[in-house]
């Protein structure tokens, strides 16, 4: 990935050996960020918990969010209607008639974590607080058992849930497995 | 459907039999090239005389009569045309999240207009404005850099045309009864444009991409921050940041300012108005990376990072929709593309798949673009099945749609590319059949 050290020597040959290489070689424009600048904008959370913010959220705390915030698209309960069911569908994979929610088929806790925060609800999306995103991200879980009733969710006990499908992706790149 | 060639009742039936390729009356797919049809000699068209007290204007339609209507600062397209519109499930004007589709089989070329280009949104098209939006590029690299859209400018760019596919496009044909749809409808979630950008490796190698990386989260500026995992290779391949799109800036429906341009691979990841990358070590297993965009097999299993589209067509003339106006000569056409590369053959059936013939395929032949396809059919008249089968440069091809079905669990609609077949009946409508 690194460009050849030739490069500085050579600045001409270059110009026509680059295109092969990485693409063309660009002027430098690129303004230098600050750690502080990356902070601000930086929303990725990895499966393993790196990212993820300080706070915490109660699987009680989890339940009145859910019904101020998600419930007028789920439905109670995560029973979906009109918009997507998010719980259920436990052990349907390969029934013939799939229901595919978070319970049933995400493979980690994080992506949970992840969605609500960049992307609901709908309406006001990045509106709430890490503690509720941790919190209803708690909730959503306990419905189907995933984890207990009691559960409060940090960046370190999120990671550490086990999704019912955790081993049900079979990864396609860089090639389809024999 | 006003694709009728001409009338070759006139040609000895001789002429015919020598052109016939494949069953129930397909082509080679020079003859119409070649002229083999035609009857020899064109009798001359006689000389009218116009009388000296005649205008000529007397029998001239009116719009050759007063002057036209004035220039515009940006063109549209005909009044007559106004049935060619990006076709909606939930009709236009809905925010959110869905889809529009491009009206294929209303379209001819390769090159998909801006404002036909299909859209995919996961919540709503953003009004950004350009002066406030970079482009971040950090994580596991040695300078974290931020690109304006100015700054952007000054790059060397490139200009290639390839098609977006979304990897739902086509998921109808997994319906267990044909759906009588347009081909539109069916096939419409591909477009193809020239774009114009900055190669991705070029604003990765400035800011120095580190030795532990593989992929890139890449994330989008709208209201979903729509966010997936790319690996590493394809964004130092031929990844672009792409700003313009048929010579214009791009749509607002299709990323403006910026979006990411990964040629081949599913629409989805080609994120749209961008504005961060994150060089990171492994996948995270985003939202539209698990939840959405991956397959499930039948055992219960799903396939992730199924990235590249594979290689699919179309018959667009006849599709679902045209009547055929009854027995003679018609070009069959339509399109066919790979994430793989070039398309190298298109076959054609007109026997449900008991005899192919080659389509002839109008150049330029493009990796990872649209490819038109074409060849001449005499048909006699009778119900009649068509099949287009492609095959790309590295081999790929369509499945039967009876093979693609049993590779997944019922109900999957993603990277659907199994053969599909019009039913021509003897009244000449077309009908989406499963054979």
């Amino acid at each position: 990935m690194s460009m050849p050290k030739c490069l500085g020597i050579f600045p001409a040959a270059a110009f026509f050996l680059l295109p092969c290489i990485c693409g063309a070689q660009g002027p430098n424009l690129g303004r230098p960020l600050t750690p502080e600048e990356i902070k601000k904008v930086d929303i990725t959370v990895v499966p393993d918990g790196r990212g993820l913010p300080s706070g915490s959220g109660s699987v009680s705390a989890g339940a009145a969010v859910y019904a101020k915030t998600c419930q007028s698209c789920h439905g109670s309960q995560g029973a979906g209607k009109p918009q997507d069911q998010l719980t259920g569908g436990l052990g349907t994979l390969a029934s013939g008639k799939p229901v595919k929610t978070p319970a049933s088929y995400w493979p980690v806790a994080t992506t949970l974590f992840d969605y609500i925060r960049r992307a609901m609800p709908i309406t006001s999306p990045q509106s709430l607080t890490n503690d509720e995103v941790y919190a209803v991200t708690a909730y959503i879980l306990s419905i189907d058992g995933i984890v207990p009733a009691d559960t409060v969710l940090d960046a370190k006990s999120l990671p550490r849930v086990k999704m019912p499908n955790k081993d049900g992706f079979v990864t396609w790149w860089p090639k389809p497995p024999r | 459907m006003g694709v009728v060639m001409g009338d070759v009742e006139a040609n000895s039936d001789s002429k015919l039999r020598e052109e016939i390729v494949a069953g129930n009356g397909l082509l080679n797919r020079r003859t119409l090239l070649r002229g083999a049809l035609l009857s020899a000699g064109i009798a001359a068209a006689g000389t009218a005389i116009v009388d000296a007290q005649e205008n000529v204007g007397a029998d001239a339609p009116e719009w050759m009569k007063t002057p036209g209507r004035p220039f515009s600062a940006y063109g549209t397209p005909s009044k007559w045309q106004e049935k060619v519109q990006r076709i909606f499930t939930l009709g236009p004007g809905r925010a959110g999240t869905g889809v529009s589709r491009t009206p294929l089989h209303l379209m001819e070329g390769t090159i998909t207009p801006g404002g036909l280009h299909f859209e995919r949104h996961h919540n709503g098209v953003p009004d950004i404005d350009p002066s406030r939006h970079e482009l971040f590029i950090h994580g596991m690299v040695k300078r974290p850099l931020a690109f304006s859209l100015d700054a952007m400018m000054r790059y060397p760019m490139e200009t290639r045309i390839y098609f977006v596919e979304c990897a739902g496009n086509s998921g109808a044909y997994g319906a267990p009864q044909p759906a009588q749809i347009t081909a539109g409808e069916l096939n419409g979630l591909i477009s193809c444009s020239e774009w114009t950008g900055v190669r991705l490796s070029t604003l990765l190698a400035e800011a120095g991409v580190n030795k532990e990386a593989k992929w890139v989260i890449a994330e989008g500026g709208d209201a979903a921050a729509m966010s997936r995992s790319i690996p590493l290779q394809k964004c130092m391949d031929d990844a672009m940041v792409a700003l313009y799109q048929n010579g214009e800036a791009i749509r607002p429906e299709q990323g403006f300012p910026m979006r990411l341009l990964l040629p081949g691979f599913e629409g989805n990841m080609n994120v749209k108005w961008l504005r961060r990358l994150n060089v990171i070590d492994e996948p995270v297993d985003a939202r539209d990376e698990t939840s959405h965009y991956t397959e499930l097999m039948p055992g219960g299993k799903a396939r992730q990072f199924m990235f590249a589209m594979s290689a699919k067509s179309a018959i667009l003339k006849p599709s679902f929709g045209m009547n055929m106006k009854g027995a003679g000569l018609y070009e069959i056409s339509g399109l066919a593309w790979s994430g793989a590369g070039r398309i190298s053959k298109v076959e054609i059936s007109a026997d449900a798949g008991k005899t192919w013939a080659l389509a002839a395929l109008t150049a330029p032949v493009l990796p990872k673009a649209l490819t038109r396809f074409r060849l001449p059919w005499q048909w006699d008249g009778r119900p009649s099945t068509l099949m287009s089968r492609a095959t790309d440069e590295v081999g790929g091809t369509q499945p039967t749609r009876a093979s693609w079905v049993a590779e997944y669990a019922p109900g999957q609609g993603y990277h659907n590319n199994g053969i599909q077949s019009w039913g021509v009946g003897a009244d000449g409508t077309v009908k989406n059949v499963y054979a």
